[in-house]
C-alpha cells in the first residue's frame, strides 16, 4: 500500500476508472511519462497514445486529454479515453481511417498533423 | 345542468386524461433517474476541470498576456446569451423559468445600451423568446432527435460559442440553465462563462501547490479554456435534462391528482343528477296513479 497513489480517469459523462497502483506511464505531450508514487505536482496534455498501468496490465487508448497529478492523485480528464479490450478491429480501422483521412485535408496545422501521425501509429501498433 | 350524457362523457374523458398524465409521470420517474445518475457523473469532470484551471490562473506569470477567454476583451459591450430550454412541453414551469430568468437579464441588457446576442439550444426556449426577442436570435440549435445528449452536441455548441468569440463578436457570454438541485426544486441559473468567472471558487481553495507545467501555463490554458467552454455547456445540458425530468414528474403527479379530485366531483354531481331524475320519474308516476 505504501507506494500506491489513486489513479483516476474522468470522462464527461462517467468517472471510467479508480483505482490504487503503483506505477502508470501517461503519453504525455512532450514523451512518454511514468509516474510513481510521490511525483512533482504536475500539469499535462495528453497526445493520442497508450495509457498503461503496470500492476494490473491494463492499457487505454486515449486521443486528447488533461493531466493532473497533486498530492499523489493522478486524475486524466479525456473525452476519448477507452480500454483496448474494448477495442476490436472494426472500431480501430474506422478511427485509422478518420484520421488518414484528416491528414490529406490541407488546412491543416502542423500541430495537427503531428499530433495525427501519432493517432495513426499507435492505433497501428495495436496487436489485437 | 348538464345532462346524465354529458356527464357521464366528461367523467370519461377526465379519466382518460388521468391514464396519461399517470403514465407520463412514470416515464418522466424513470427517466429522471437515469439523468439524475448522468448529471451526478459529469460533475467531478467540469468541477476538476475548474479546479485546474484556477491552479493554472494562479501560477500565470504575466496577466496581461493572458488568454482572452479567460480575462476577457477588455470591453462590455456586446453580451451573447445561450438559453438551454427543452424541446418538450408538459414540464411545468421548467421552460418558463428559464426564459422569464433570460428575459430580465435580456432587459438589463437592453436598458444599458449595450447589445444583445442570443442562441437558442431547444425549441422550448425559441419558441417563448422569439416573440418579444426575435430578432436578436443568431442561432437556434435543437436536438430533438437525440434520444441521450452526449459530449458531442455540448461540443458543437461550445465550438460555435468559441467561433464567435475569436471572431470578436461578443465579450461577454452568459449560459441559462436549470440547475438540479432536487425533485422538486430546480433553479434557474445564469451562468458567466466568458471571461471565466473564477471568483466564486476562489475562496474554497486556499491550498495551492507548485505545478510543473508541460508544454508552459500559456499553452495548457489556450488548449484547456476552449475544452473548458465545451465542458460548462455540456455540465448545463446535464443539470438541465435532469431538471426537466423532474419537472416534468412533479408537473405530471400533480395533473394526475388534480384530475382524480374532477373525477370525484363529476362523479358525486352525476350521482346526484341520477337520483335527482329517478326521484323526478318517480314522483310522476305517483302522480299519475293518484289522479286516475
Amino acid at each position: 500500500m505504501s507506494d500506491k497513489f489513486t489513479f483516476e480517469i474522468i470522462s464527461p459523462d462517467k468517472s471510467i476508472m479508480k483505482k490504487d497502483t503503483t506505477e502508470v506511464i501517461i503519453p504525455a505531450y512532450e514523451g512518454e511519462m511514468g509516474i510513481l508514487k510521490d511525483h512533482i505536482p504536475l500539469i499535462t496534455f495528453l497526445r493520442p497514445g497508450k495509457i498503461k498501468i503496470k500492476d494490473t496490465n491494463e492499457e487505454f487508448f486515449v486521443e486528447e486529454g488533461i493531466v493532473e497529478f497533486a498530492n499523489n492523485n493522478l486524475l486524466i480528464l479525456s473525452s476519448t479515453a477507452k480500454n483496448i479490450s474494448e477495442i476490436n478491429k472494426g472500431s480501430k480501422e474506422a478511427l485509422i481511417a478518420n484520421a488518414e483521412k484528416r491528414m490529406r485535408e490541407s488546412e491543416i496545422t502542423d500541430k495537427e498533423k503531428y499530433l495525427l501521425s501519432y493517432k495513426i501509429n499507435t492505433l497501428k501498433n495495436f496487436s489485437l | 345542468m348538464p345532462s346524465l350524457d354529458d356527464l357521464k362523457k366528461r367523467i370519461k374523458s377526465v379519466k382518460s386524461t388521468q391514464k396519461i398524465t399517470k403514465a407520463m409521470k412514470m416515464v418522466a420517474a424513470a427517466k429522471l433517474r437515469k439523468a439524475q445518475e448522468n448529471a451526478e457523473k459529469g460533475r467531478p469532470y467540469s468541477k476538476k476541470m475548474q479546479n485546474i484551471i484556477l491552479n493554472l490562473t494562479r501560477s500565470i506569470s504575466d496577466p496581461k498576456n493572458a488568454p482572452k477567454l479567460l480575462v476577457g476583451t477588455g470591453n462590455d459591450k456586446t453580451y451573447l446569451c445561450v438559453v438551454l430550454t427543452a424541446d418538450r412541453g408538459l414540464c411545468g414551469g421548467f421552460n418558463t423559468n428559464i426564459c422569464k430568468l433570460a428575459k430580465t437579464n435580456f432587459k438589463k441588457i437592453l436598458n444599458e445600451q449595450k447589445n444583445l446576442k442570443i442562441i437558442t439550444v431547444g425549441s422550448k426556449g425559441f419558441d417563448q423568446i422569439k416573440r418579444e426577442y426575435g430578432k436578436f436570435v443568431i442561432k437556434k440549435y435543437s436536438f430533438k432527435e437525440k434520444k441521450q445528449i452526449t459530449f458531442e452536441e455540448a461540443d458543437t455548441v461550445g465550438n460555435e460559442i468559441i467561433r464567435l468569440f475569436n471572431k470578436n463578436e461578443f465579450d461577454k457570454c452568459i449560459l441559462f440553465f436549470n440547475n438540479f438541485k432536487n425533485v422538486i426544486t430546480q433553479i434557474p441559473q445564469a451562468q458567466q462563462i466568458i471571461p471565466a468567472d473564477n471568483k466564486s471558487s476562489e475562496t474554497t481553495e486556499e491550498n495551492s501547490l507548485l505545478y510543473e507545467f508541460e508544454p508552459d501555463e500559456d499553452e495548457i490554458l489556450e488548449d484547456l479554456l476552449p475544452k473548458n467552454i465545451s465542458t460548462q455547456v455540456f455540465k448545463a445540458f446535464l443539470e438541465n435534462a435532469a431538471s426537466e425530468q423532474g419537472s416534468r414528474m412533479t408537473a405530471m403527479d400533480n395533473a394526475t391528482r388534480n384530475a382524480g379530485d374532477l373525477v370525484d366531483k363529476l362523479t358525486i354531481n352525476y350521482n346526484r343528477s341520477r337520483q335527482a331524475s329517478i326521484t323526478k320519474e318517480l314522483i310522476e308516476i305517483i302522480s299519475g296513479a293518484e289522479s286516475l
